[in-house]
């Protein structure tokens, strides 16, 4: 995974899952929303926790540590759902993601960021876009319309 | 039956002419003898007026001119003279020749006839016959034709109080009034006297009738043809069906005065007291209240009358893109969300009059709903007219004769319905012409005509449309479908399934019995497809075949996407929406029953069987079950089946919302809809359900 | 329960034509052959309506409907009479002796049964 494709200055939301940070373009994100009760769709896989009601759209959140192979989310008063526009073949569709919590909104230039490793991150770098460094921290940067291919998603029923 | 009339018409006039012979023949000894001319006359009378009855037209004209002469003797006005006997017995053999001529067709010499009228017509100098027998159209009084435009009429009818002595009905007559058009009648009670003065057998009402009809006056008049001497009938215009509605109406007091209840002088007498005109009116006593109340009746009907004209008067019909009104039912459909929210709230405030407002929105809701889901509704026709296209360019392209009959294109369904019914609608039609419809020398040889006809109707059935596709062609193989299944491993070789089980089979994924591939179907879309197709419009799809004689594919479509009917039920904290037009009936399942079934999810209604399935364990939701679940009993496909749930919540307004495409291969949840309080809750599709408990249980037998 | 109404009238051929009409609209018949029989069964009978013809012997229809509206239990029964004088002094008497309305001789069925309709209800 090359990082040709990121040559200008973006803006990232930054958010925690267990103890790693991952950022998300923000140009992707439209709300940030307090965890609330979710509706269970039987018989889909764990990560897909269900469904939400944002002001009358029926949302799916994903709980992104299931699906990333970490320990499932444990509520907190900081848990909350980043709601993200995921391009999906032709259409963009709307869906939550589910963080332990959400940290700040940070500016990274081209240069900050780096190919991901293809070892040791524990994460499938197909979903990385790069490694952003920040300071002395290592952000990963999500390429949440990968994390959320269609196929992976409907056909885990299978 | 009328042959059997004219039999009995021609033994009749017969009889009375061998009669009038005798009549006459007696007549020439005693010539003053009236009864003997009675006796004459009514001979005649009756030939004449049956023989008009029967078609015998000619006997009844040249009758009715003897019988003439024969009524101014009877009246003392004519003598009877030998040469009136002599007319008269000539006229008598004239009767019988033409009534002869009827049975054996024999030409008639009719100088013999005419001689006689004009012998006859020379008697009675200065007495013109009244014209022959017709006029059957004044007497009864026959539908007519509507005659443009809709007038509104005011008919005072004020029957003589004897009106019954007559065998008249006022009742009969207000409804035959009424049949006409928009009707309001007032009656009048101020000429019923005291009851120690009252004529039980008398009428004292009278009403007043605001007709609005394009009938015209001759109609409103024929219905008191029986009765015009009998009552004071005043019949006046008062809208000519033309004027604007923003035209002044007349005023309480014009209405009164026309009406000649009121008289002018009264009138300037009540309007310089300057206040509402009815009410005073009736305080001077003028008036009495029934008099205004039906002058007001006029009043209003005059002006809606109006107002409907305008209305129509103005564009029909405008146009409006289609994402406008998409736009509207969306609206709609989330101000149904928050009407169960306000009515959910003031249900739990325990406030009346914050109580009345929710309801108040919530009919309000209603309506807005109905109306915006019924701007969206389009006749199915279109579509048809398509089909028809495609049956012929295919039936010409695969050499077969094949004729497209439509029924009930003017059935109308949401306009994003009939879009998305398209395809699978093409499919199955390219289905029955390429698989149903035989050869036609196939079709000769079956005995069925070369030209197969393939059918496509909707009909509504409930908050549903049926759409039938139905071909008169060879019908699916029961047999090759099952080979096919077996050798697929969808079922085993020694399963017992019932023909519609079977025919079923056609819509596994892939599945094709088509021996080659033509390139109208084989083109690697196959039921499976059309099915899915269906059930994401939250349809079904059903078949009946009968080999050799034809196939016809039920589809059930929901008349909307948008908001649907349902059962509210929840298991442990979870909600779920059941869609009401499946559901039956709610039934208690105990622990005792589930014990005594032992083990099997089967439970007795009222002494019948019914399966049901254990949602809760179908949808893996933990948590012990309560000792008391419900079992919502729906119909499918002719089965009724039961859905175990843990409460039943009650009925529910549900607008649908769709899951996306994330969850659009979760099987048996057909979308979600949200709650009043916010909540998420699934629609359930029992159908699908069912058969995914069914696959499980085929694979658990295996 | 189908009304019942009775034909009279002295002519067999007219007699079979209205009752089997009558009797096609679902309508029971009872038939009289003149005016006497005719007020001779009303006595003892109660029918709904009674349809007449006005030249009838022994007593004519003018007579019969006078005697139907001085009795008393079909006194206020619909009376139509059937007559081939389409002038008005005929309706006229009729109207005055007490029936309710008229058919003009010849009628079709359908006539007939409209004019039933209409002072049936």
């Amino acid at each position: 995974m090359s990082v040709t494709d990121i040559n200008e200055t973006v803006q990232y939301l930054t958010f925690k899952l267990a103890e790693e940070t991952f950022a998300l373009d923000v140009a992707k994100v439209r709300e940030i929303l307090e965890l609330s009760n979710i509706t269970k769709v039987p018989q889909t896989p764990d990560f897909m926790r269900g469904v939400i009601n944002l002001r009358g759209s029926v949302v799916p959140v994903i709980d992104m540590r299931l699906k990333f192979g970490m320990p499932a989310t444990v509520q907190t008063v900081n848990t909350c759902i980043i709601v993200a526009e995921v391009q999906m073949e032709d259409e963009i569709i709307v869906l939550g993601a589910l963080a332990d919590s959400v940290q700040e909104v940070v500016e990274m230039e081209p240069e900050q960021i780096e190919a991901a490793p293809h070892i040791g991150t524990h994460l499938n770098t197909d979903y990385i876009k790069g490694m952003g460094k920040l300071g002395e921290r290592f952000i990963m940067i999500l390429d949440i319309d990968r994390v959320f291919t269609v196929d992976e998603l409907t056909d885990v029923q299978r | 039956m009328i042959e059997q009339h004219i039999v009995t018409y021609r033994e009749e006039a017969i009889e009375l002419l061998a009669e009038l012979e005798t009549s006459l023949l007696e007549l020439e000894e005693t010539p003053g003898d009236a009864e003997l001319i009675g006796r004459v006359f009514r001979a005649m009378h009756t030939i004449k007026g049956s023989g008009a009855m029967f078609g015998f037209d000619e006997i009844a004209g040249f009758t009715h001119e003897v019988e003439t002469v024969f009524d101014l003797v009877r009246n003392g006005k004519m003598a009877v003279t030998k040469q009136l006997l002599n007319l008269t017995l000539r006229a008598r053999d004239h009767i019988k020749t033409l009534l002869d001529a009827s049975v054996t067709g024999a030409a008639i010499d009719r100088s013999d006839g005419d001689a006689v009228i004009a012998g006859l017509k020379q008697l009675v100098p200065g007495v013109e016959p009244v014209a022959a027998v017709r006029a059957a159209q004044e007497s009864a009084p026959v539908a007519q034709a509507a005659d443009g435009d809709r007038k509104t009429w005011r008919i005072r009818f004020k029957p003589i109080p004897e009106i019954f002595l007559s065998g008249a009905n006022p009742l009969n007559l207000i409804n035959e009034l009424r049949d006409l058009g928009t009707c309001h009648v007032i009656a009048h009670t101020d000429l019923i006297p005291h009851l120690n003065e009252m004529n039980p057998e008398h009428c004292y009402l009278y009403w007043d009738v605001i007709l609005t009809t394009n009938r015209g006056l001759d109609a409103i008049k024929d219905v008191f043809i029986f009765c015009e001497d009998d009552c004071d009938l005043k019949i006046d215009l008062v809208d000519d069906g033309q004027e604007e509605s923003d035209q002044s109406y007349k005023k309480l007091g014009d209405i009164l005065v026309e009406r000649g209840d009121l008289s002018p002088v009264e009138m300037n007498k009540i309007l310089g007291l300057q206040k509402r005109f009815g009410e005073l009116a009736v305080a001077v006593g003028a008036v009495t209240p029934d008099k205004i109340q039906s002058a007001l009746v006029e009043q209003q009907q005059v002006k809606n009358v109006r107002q409907e004209r305008a209305a129509q008067d103005a564009t029909t019909s405008i146009r409006v893109p289609a994402e406008r009104l998409d736009q509207l039912v969306n609206l709609v459909g989330e101000l149904v969300t928050v009407q169960a929210h306000l009515s959910q709230t003031a249900a739990i405030q325990n406030n009346a009059e914050f109580a009345a407002i929710a309801e108040e929105v919530e009919r309000l809701t209603g309506e807005l709903r109905d109306t915006a889901l019924n701007i969206r509704m389009l006749p199915i026709g279109s579509t048809f007219t398509k089909f028809k296209r495609l049956v012929r360019d295919l039936s010409q392209e695969l050499g077969k004769e094949i004729e497209m009959e439509t029924e009930g294109a003017e059935t109308e369904l949401d306009k994003t319905v009939i879009e998305k019914l398209n395809d699978p609608l093409v499919h199955l039609i390219r289905n029955s012409i390429d698989h149903g419809i035989e050869m036609p020398d196939v079709r000769l040889a079956a005995g069925k005509p070369a030209q197969g006809t393939v059918h496509l109707g909707a009909v509504h059935s409930g908050d549903s449309v049926l759409i039938t596709i139905r071909d008169d062609g060879a019908g699916l193989d029961r047999d090759r479908i099952r080979d096919k299944a077996i050798e697929r491993g969808l079922i085993s070789v020694n399963a017992e399934l019932t023909d519609k089980e079977i025919y079923n089979m056609i819509f596994a994924p892939g599945f094709s019995t088509a021996a080659k591939v033509t390139s109208v179907s084989g083109r690697g879309v196959g039921m499976d497809v059309v099915k899915k197709g269906i059930e994401a419009l939250r349809g079904s799809i059903d078949i009946a075949s009968t080999k050799g004689a034809g196939s016809t594919i039920t589809l059930r479509i929901p008349l909307t996407l948008a908001i649907i009917e349902s059962l509210l039920v929840r298991i442990d904290t979870s909600y779920f929406v059941l869609p009401l037009s499946h559901v039956e009936e709610c039934v208690e399942l105990t622990r005792d029953d589930i014990k005594n079934a032992h083990g099997r999810n089967l439970a007795n209604v009222r002494g019948t069987i019914i399966p049901y399935i254990p949602l809760r364990e179908q949808f893996e939701i933990g948590s012990n079950r309560p000792e008391i679940e419900q079992i919502v009993i729906a119909g499918i496909n002719g089965n009724k089946i039961g859905f175990v749930v843990d409460s039943v919540i009650g009925e529910h307004q549900t607008v649908i919302k769709t899951l996306g495409r994330m969850y659009r291969d979760v099987k048996g949840v057909s979308g979600a809809t949200i709650l009043g309080d916010g909540t998420v809750a699934l629609i359930l599709d029992m159908g699908v359900l069912l058969q995914v408990v069914e696959a499980q249980e085929l694979t658990a037998s295996f | 329960m189908p009304k019942l109404i009775m034909t009279a009238d002295d002519s067999a051929s007219v007699r079979q034509m209205v009752s089997f009409t009558l009797k096609q609209n679902g309508y029971d018949v009872l038939e009289a052959v003149d005016g006497k029989d005719a007020l001779a069964k009303l006595g003892s009978q109660k029918v709904d309506m009674l349809i007449t013809d006005l030249n009838m012997p022994n007593l004519d229809g003018l007579g019969l409907i006078r005697g139907v509206r001085s009795g008393s239990l079909n006194k206020f029964i619909p009376i139509v009479m059937l007559t081939t004088e389409s002038q008005d002094s005929k309706k006229g008497e009729g109207k005055a002796a007490g029936a309710t309305g008229w058919i003009v001789k010849p009628f079709k069925p359908e006539q007939l049964i409209a004019v039933i309709k209409k002072v049936l209800g």
